[in-house]
C-alpha cells in the first residue's frame, strides 16, 4: 500500500523539481507553504558505503529457546545520505498545516529547537511522503542496518543475557535484571536540538532521549548451532524497530511507549525520527527493491 | 451546606477533646517498643506468641513533604505518616494495647490526627488525637479483634479526604495470638511478609493538560477538591509512586515460600490480582476471625479496608501483582512485581512447541493465511 505512495511521489518529483536534487546540503526553507511548491530538502549526511557488525533484530530461538543471532558484518553497498538532525517538531508541523500529517500531541509547542516527539511509525511516514513529494527527493525511514551503520558507536548491540536455556524463567529474570538497569536515567522532556552532540559521523543526537523510528519489520526466527536461519521467519509489519539508547519493538501507531502492568525498565523516552533520502540513481534501485520485495512478498504466499 | 458541616464537625471533635479524660492510668503490663520500618517491609514480629498481652509502643511523625508520584516527576504535597505513603504497618497481637505517640512538627501547616479502623471509640482515637504542629499526643487503645486494618488522618470535614488522598494512610495488623489459621483450624504460617498500600492521586491539570504544580499546600487546596470531585483519579499506585515495587525496587521471593501479602486501599475499591499465582488463603475483608477463602484469582479491597493474602510460590520467575482494573494498574500505576528465585517446573507448565510459522496442512496449503504483510522499502 504505502510503497505505492511513494512509487507515485518519486514520479511527480523526477518529472518536477530537478533543482534540488543535485543539492546535497541544503538549509530548511523558511518561506511559507504555498500549494504544492517545492521546498529545499533538510540537511543531510552523505556517508559512504561500508561495513557494520550488526545483531539482527527480532526474536531469535534455538532448539525452542529463545537465543542471540550472531553479530554478522552488513555491508552499505550504496552511500547513505542521512538527516544531520532528527526532524524538529516545527519542521513537523509544516506537514501538518499542509493537511498530510497528524496533529502533534496537545500540548506539545512545535518548537524549531526541539525534536519532534510523540511520532507514530506511521506519522514519520506520512512525513515523508509529504517531504518526498515536496522536495522532489525520495525520503524514507531508514533500516534498522543502516541506523546501526549511521550511528556507529552510538548504535547499542544487545545479546540476551547468558543463562540456562532450559528454565525460561532463568532467562526472564536476567531479562528483567537487564531491563531494570536502565530505570531512572532517561529524562522525558526533549531537549533543544544539538544537546547530545555529534557522533563519529557528524549525525547529532543520536541516541539522545528522542528514539528513532526505522522501517525494519519484527520478525521471529529459528536458527541452527552457526545462527543460520531455519524454515521460515514470521514477519510482523505492525511492530517496527525503533533505535536509541536500546534497541525497542513498538507498534507502528504507537506515539509514546509507557512501561506499566507485566512490561518494565524504561521504555524509549520519547519516539521521533530522522529520514534518508535516496540518490537520484538510487531511486530506481529502490523502486526495484520494492516491486521485488512486494512480489516476492506474494509469492511466499 | 459545606461550611455548615465543618463547623458541626469542628465543635464535634473540640467537644471530644475537651471532654476527654487525660491518659494517666497506668496498666501493670510488660512494654514492647517497635522501631516501625517503611513499607512495602514490615517490623519483625512473631506470627503466633505465648507470651500474654502488652502495651505495644508505637510513633508516627506527621511529615508534609512534596512527593514524586510518577516517572515524569509529577509532584504532589503530600501528608505522610513517617514520610512514607502508605505510612508504616504495624504488627501487634489480639488483647495487645497500642500505644500511639503522634507528632506534628512545628515545621508542618497542618493540624493531624489519626482514626484505627482497628480501634473503639472517639471516630477511631480521631477525637483524642488531633494535634496542631508544633505538638504531639499519646493514644492508647485496645486490639480487642484481629485482622488488618486501616488507619488513616481524619481531621475533619473536607481535610479528611484531603489528607487521606495527599498520603495519609496505613494499616495495622493485629494477629491472633495463636497465630493464622485455614478453614479447619489448621495452623498456617508465612516466610515473608509485605506491606502494600494503595493510593488514588487527583493531580490538577493546566488548559494543556499537563499537571500543575503549586507553592503550598494552601494555593492546591481548591484545585485538589476540585480534582477529587471529579472521581477520577490521575494515578492509582502502590507505594506512593509509579514503579515503587517494580524494577530495581520489585518485591523477590523464592519457590517454596509463602508470602503474606497485606494490601489496604483508604479510599477506593481495588481488586489485587498476582498474574500467574493465586490467593492460597485470602482474608478479602481482613479480619481473621473469619475462615480465609482459598484458590482466588482476584480479590476485592473494599475502599476503607485492608485485606491479606497468602501464597506458596511454585514456580520461578516474574510475577504482576496488580490491581485487575487493568486500566488502572497499566495506565495508572498500580503494578508491583514479583521476582521469584528457583527452579521451573515443567508439570506446571511447558511450552510444548515454541511459536512458528502455522505449518501447511496435508494438501500442502496453509489453513489460516498469512495475511500480505504491509511493509515499506
Amino acid at each position: 500500500m504505502s510503497f505505492g505512495l511513494k512509487f507515485k511521489c518519486a514520479l511527480a518529483a523526477a518529472g518536477g523539481v530537478a533543482a534540488s536534487l543535485g543539492i546535497m546540503l541544503a538549509s530548511v526553507a523558511n518561506g511559507p507553504d504555498r500549494g504544492i511548491t517545492a521546498i529545499a530538502g533538510p540537511l543531510v549526511v552523505e556517508l559512504q558505503p561500508g561495513s557494520v557488525r550488526y545483531r539482527a533484530a527480532g526474536d531469535f530461538s534455538r532448539n525452542g529457546r529463545p537465543a542471540s543471532p550472531p553479530k554478522t558484518t552488513v555491508s552499505i553497498r550504496q552511500p547513505l545520505v542521512i538527516m544531520k538532525y532528527q526532524v524538529t517538531a516545527a519542521e513537523y508541523q509544516r506537514c501538518v498545516e499542509g493537511h498530510a500529517c497528524s496533529p502533534l500531541d496537545p500540548g506539545t509547542t512545535p518548537a524549531s529547537d526541539r525534536p519532534a516527539v510523540k511520532i507514530s511509525w506511521r506519522d514519520a511516514n506520512s512525513y515523508a511522503d509529504w517531504l518526498s513529494a515536496r522536495t522532489g527527493a525520495l525520503y524514507r525511514l531508514p533500516t534498522d542496518e543502516e541506523w546501526a551503520y549511521a550511528a556507529a558507536s552510538r548504535f547499542q548491540d544487545e545479546a540476551l543475557p547468558d543463562v540456562d536455556g532450559g528454565d525460561p524463567a532463568q532467562l526472564w529474570l536476567a531479562r528483567y535484571e537487564m531491563e531494570s538497569s536502565r530505570e531512572g536515567l532517561i529524562e522525558k522532556e526533549p531537549r533543544s536540538i544539538g544537546s547530545y552532540g555529534a557522533n563519529e559521523n557528524g549525525l547529532i543526537d543520536l541516541a539522545g532521549n528522542v528514539w528513532e523510528w526505522t522501517s525494519t519489520c519484527f520478525v521471529r526466527q529459528a536458527i541452527d548451532a552457526n545462527g543460520q536461519p531455519i524454515g521460515t521467519a514470521t514477519t510482523n509489519c505492525g511492530v517496527r524497530v525503533a533505535e536509541g539508547r536500546h534497541r525497542a519493538y513498538v507498534p507502528e501507531f504507537v506515539r509514546d511507549v509507557r512501561s506499566g502492568g507485566c512490561m518494565t525498565g524504561a521504555p524509549p523516552a520519547n519516539l521521533g525520527f530522522r529520514l534518508v533520502r535516496d540518490g537520484s540513481r538510487d531511486r530506481l534501485r529502490s523502486l526495484v527493491e520494492s516491486v521485488q520485495g512486494f512480489l516476492s512478498s506474494v509469492l511466499v504466499l | 451546606m459545606i461550611v455548615r458541616k465543618i463547623q458541626t464537625m469542628g465543635i464535634a471533635l473540640s467537644a471530644l477533646v475537651f471532654s476527654a479524660p487525660a491518659l494517666t492510668q497506668d496498666l501493670n503490663l510488660p512494654r514492647e517498643k517497635v522501631e516501625l520500618v517503611a513499607p512495602p517491609f514490615v517490623h519483625p514480629h512473631e506470627q503466633a506468641t505465648e507470651q500474654g498481652p502488652r502495651i505495644v509502643e508505637f510513633k508516627l511523625v506527621a511529615e508534609e513533604k512534596q512527593f514524586v508520584i510518577d516517572g515524569e516527576g509529577t509532584k504532589i504535597h503530600a501528608m505522610t505518616f513517617n514520610g512514607s505513603i502508605p505510612g508504616p504497618l504495624m504488627v501487634v497481637h489480639e488483647g495487645d494495647y497500642v500505644e500511639l505517640t503522634l507528632v506534628n512538627p512545628a515545621e508542618n501547616s497542618m493540624p493531624h490526627n489519626i482514626d484505627f479502623h482497628a480501634a473503639t471509640g472517639a471516630l477511631g482515637g480521631g477525637g483524642l488525637s488531633l494535634v496542631n504542629p508544633g505538638e504531639q499526643v499519646v493514644l492508647r487503645w485496645k486490639a480487642d479483634r484481629s485482622g488488618v486494618f486501616v488507619y488513616h488522618c481524619a481531621p475533619g470535614g473536607p481535610m479528611t479526604p484531603w489528607h487521606v488522598v495527599s498520603g495519609m494512610s496505613g494499616a495495622i495488623m493485629v494477629l491472633p495470638r495463636d497465630g493464622l489459621r485455614d478453614g479447619a483450624g489448621n495452623p498456617l504460617q508465612y516466610d515473608r511478609a509485605y506491606y502494600i498500600g494503595e493510593n488514588d492521586f487527583y493531580v490538577p491539570r493546566d488548559k494543556d493538560g499537563k499537571f500543575k504544580s503549586y507553592a503550598s499546600w494552601g494555593d492546591a487546596y481548591a484545585d485538589a477538591v476540585s480534582a477529587m470531585r471529579s472521581l477520577t483519579p490521575t494515578h492509582v499506585v502502590f507505594n506512593g509512586k509509579v514503579g515503587a515495587l517494580t524494577g530495581q525496587n520489585a518485591l523477590t521471593s523464592k519457590v517454596g515460600e509463602a508470602v503474606l501479602i497485606v494490601h489496604s486501599q483508604a479510599n477506593r475499591d481495588s481488586r489485587p490480582h498476582l498474574i500467574g499465582g493465586h490467593g492460597d488463603f485470602v482474608w478479602e475483608t481482613g479480619k481473621f476471625s473469619n475462615r480465609p477463602e482459598t484458590n482466588l484469582e482476584t480479590w476485592f479491597i473494599r475502599g476503607g479496608s485492608a485485606g491479606a493474602a497468602l501464597y506458596r510460590f511454585r514456580q520461578p520467575g516474574i510475577y504482576a501483582y496488580l490491581t485487575h482494573n487493568l486500566i488502572e494498574a497499566v495506565e495508572l500505576g498500580a503494578t508491583a512485581h514479583f521476582k521469584v528465585d528457583g527452579t521451573w517446573n515443567d508439570d506446571l507448565m511447558t511450552q510444548v512447541k515454541a511459536p512458528e510459522a502455522i505449518p501447511p496442512n496435508v494438501r500442502g496449503e496453509r489453513e489460516h493465511p498469512v495475511q500480505s504483510a504491509r511493509q515499506r522499502n
